[in-house]
């Protein structure tokens, strides 16, 4: 795990591996998900990794009629929508990602502030295998 | 910011011209960048000689995806007769041509040239829906796009979190687009010049000479909250919420102060300019304002030696509704959280005090998104100089107007402000 570049490829990696991981300055402490290889704090360039425990709450959302190609070839269009949102962690940062598992019929039910929980979504098979990351309620 | 900004020299804005915006299948973009230039020159009052111009900078943003060709300065440089003057493009996403306007101004402020040409050019409505999304999604942040995010759902959840925070509803969105659609109304270069109203009644009319039952809406909003008439598109924005597919051109002619008087004896001077950046929605401090705005706005008015309250007009960039109820906060036009109760009070409407996108706004004139950012300070230049028909705003004295535009989901924000005097 150490050895890895703190980099998106190193954290799409660890997605597929389902975990969720961020990137922690040495010097200030400053933590950062996804990573980055720059503490935009003090400026330190020495990084660790650092596993996000998966729990969180909804800080902002959108319930998505018309979607990009990779999503409606997954099934969703007008009639089935899907969700995605800003996850606040318990860590105090945030992630964008997919929210499962709310009423997309209904998005004036979500309510802003519902806790969440890390959920790891695998598509495709192979050399073609994505994870994207998600968030259910808990 | 080290020190206070400040050019090099005066910069003044002596002409200004936009093409229509809307969808023209028929027309190249060229060729609409081509009406915005002969309209800009019929605007100078003492006329010019476009020899006399040193340099072009051009927005563009979209038209290496959709018209796969990027090297726009040339092509345009020589379509109006310019070369071999040099001619620059500005990218900025959506913001493409204020940011053209800025290089414009710099290079005049220091000294370097005389006579300025800034304007942008886009063309898109050739491409289908999921295309110019797909395309439009080159200036999104690629955390976000992976996770299903689209610009309109980015714009979505931020309003989620505005109306979590502050107690809004979908209703004071409503009141934005309503306000956009009436002063669209009355300018004859929007994409879309017909109220909410007008829509509402065409509909009712068609229903009635087709025979189909007729809908029961009493007003905008109840026709606005029809999921039949207005679609959810990335809750809670739905169609009416959205700016449309634009082509269009515009631009404006800077040159320096000392020779404005062979140009114009009512000229607008540049008296501020700002631009700043900002982050995707997980890094952002908070999801209810743009970072880069309130730079950019800092900078500008630093730069003007002017406060909020001084502007007496603006075009802010309505992409979506909730992003004009933001930068009205943004701007500092109206404290956070209350920018949604100032548009409910009619304080932005054209007979307000605070009269705000009179020409239509993003939503109604068309989002050309190259061409957006001179074609805001089109409609500046229109009001400032009292010429902009049955829109022109009632303010007596009106000297002090300023534009706002923005790129991407608030990558790039700027606010150039122009003083008539």
């Amino acid at each position: 795990m150490e050895g890895r570049p703190f980099n998106d490829i190193s954290y799409e990696r660890f997605l597929s591996e389902e975990k969720l991981m961020g990137s922690r300055c040495q010097n200030c402490g400053a933590l950062f998900v996804p990573p980055r290889t720059i503490c935009i704090k003090c400026y330190g360039i020495e990084m660790e990794w650092i596993e996000m425990k998966g729990k969180g709450k909804l800080a902002a959302f959108t319930c998505i009629a018309i979607g990009p190609p990779f999503m409606t070839k997954e099934g969703y269009d007008r009639k089935h929508p899907y969700v995605s949102g800003v996850v606040e962690l318990e860590e105090g940062v945030r992630v964008v990602a997919r929210i499962e598992g709310v009423d997309e019929s209904k998005p004036e039910t979500i309510k802003i502030g519902t806790p969440l929980q890390v959920e790891f979504l695998h598509r495709g098979e192979g050399e073609n295998l994505i994870t994207f990351l998600a968030f259910r309620p808990s | 910011m080290r020190g206070r900004r400040k050019l090099g020299r005066g910069v003044a804005m002596v002409g200004a011209g936009m093409s229509k915006f809307g969808m023209f299948i028929d027309k190249d973009s060229k060729y609409l960048f081509a009406e915005a230039f002969n309209e800009m020159l019929s605007t100078v009052d003492k006329g010019m000689d476009p020899k006399d111009i040193d340099a072009l900078y051009l927005g563009n943003f979209t038209n290496d995806f959709f018209v796969h060709q990027g090297h726009w300065g040339p092509i345009i440089s020589d379509l109006i007769g310019l070369t071999p003057k040099p001619a620059t493009r500005t990218e900025g996403a959506c913001a493409a041509s204020a940011l053209a306007f800025r290089e414009g101004v710099f290079a005049i402020a220091s000294g370097f040239y005389d006579v300025v040409l800034v304007g942008g050019v886009e063309e898109m409505s050739k491409r289908n829906t999921e295309e110019v999304t797909q395309g439009l999604a080159m200036a999104a942040i690629p955390y976000e796009v992976r996770v299903g995010f689209t610009f309109p759902g980015v714009f979505g959840a931020m309003a989620t979190a505005y109306f979590a925070k502050y107690g809004a509803n979908r209703q004071h969105l409503m009141n934005v687009t309503i306000k956009s659609h009436n002063n669209g109304r009355l300018n004859p270069k929007a994409q879309f010049n017909v109220s909410i109203r007008d829509i509402m009644n065409q509909r009712i009319e068609k229903a009635k000479n087709k025979g189909d039952s007729i809908p029961a809406w009493r007003d905008e909003k109840e026709f606005l909250c029809d999921p039949r008439a207005n679609p959810m598109v990335a809750w809670p924005m739905h169609l009416y919420d959205c700016c449309p597919i634009s082509d269009g051109a515009s631009c404006v002619l800077l040159v320096a102060e000392e020779i404005v008087k062979d140009f114009t004896d009512n000229p607008l001077y540049v008296v501020g300019i700002g631009q700043g950046s900002g982050k995707g929605l997980h890094a952002k401090e908070d999801l209810t304002y743009f970072e880069a705005t309130r730079y950019a706005a800092q900078e500008a008015y630093g730069l003007a030696e002017l406060k909020p309250e001084d502007i007496q007009i603006a075009e802010v960039h309505d992409c979506f509704s909730i992003a004009e109820i933001i930068h009205l906060e943004d701007l500092g036009f109206f404290r956070p959280g209350e920018g949604y109760k100032a548009i409910e009070d009619g304080l932005t409407r054209l007979d307000g005090p605070k009269p705000i996108n009179t020409s239509g706004g993003l939503k109604c004139k068309g989002h050309p998104v190259g061409a957006t950012g001179t074609g805001q300070l089109v409609e500046i230049w229109k009001q400032l100089r009292g010429e902009a028909g049955e829109r022109q705003v009632p303010i007596k004295d009106l000297r002090i107007g300023a534009a706002h535009n923005l790129g991407g989901t608030g990558g790039t924000c700027t606010l150039t402000i122009l003083e008539r005097r």
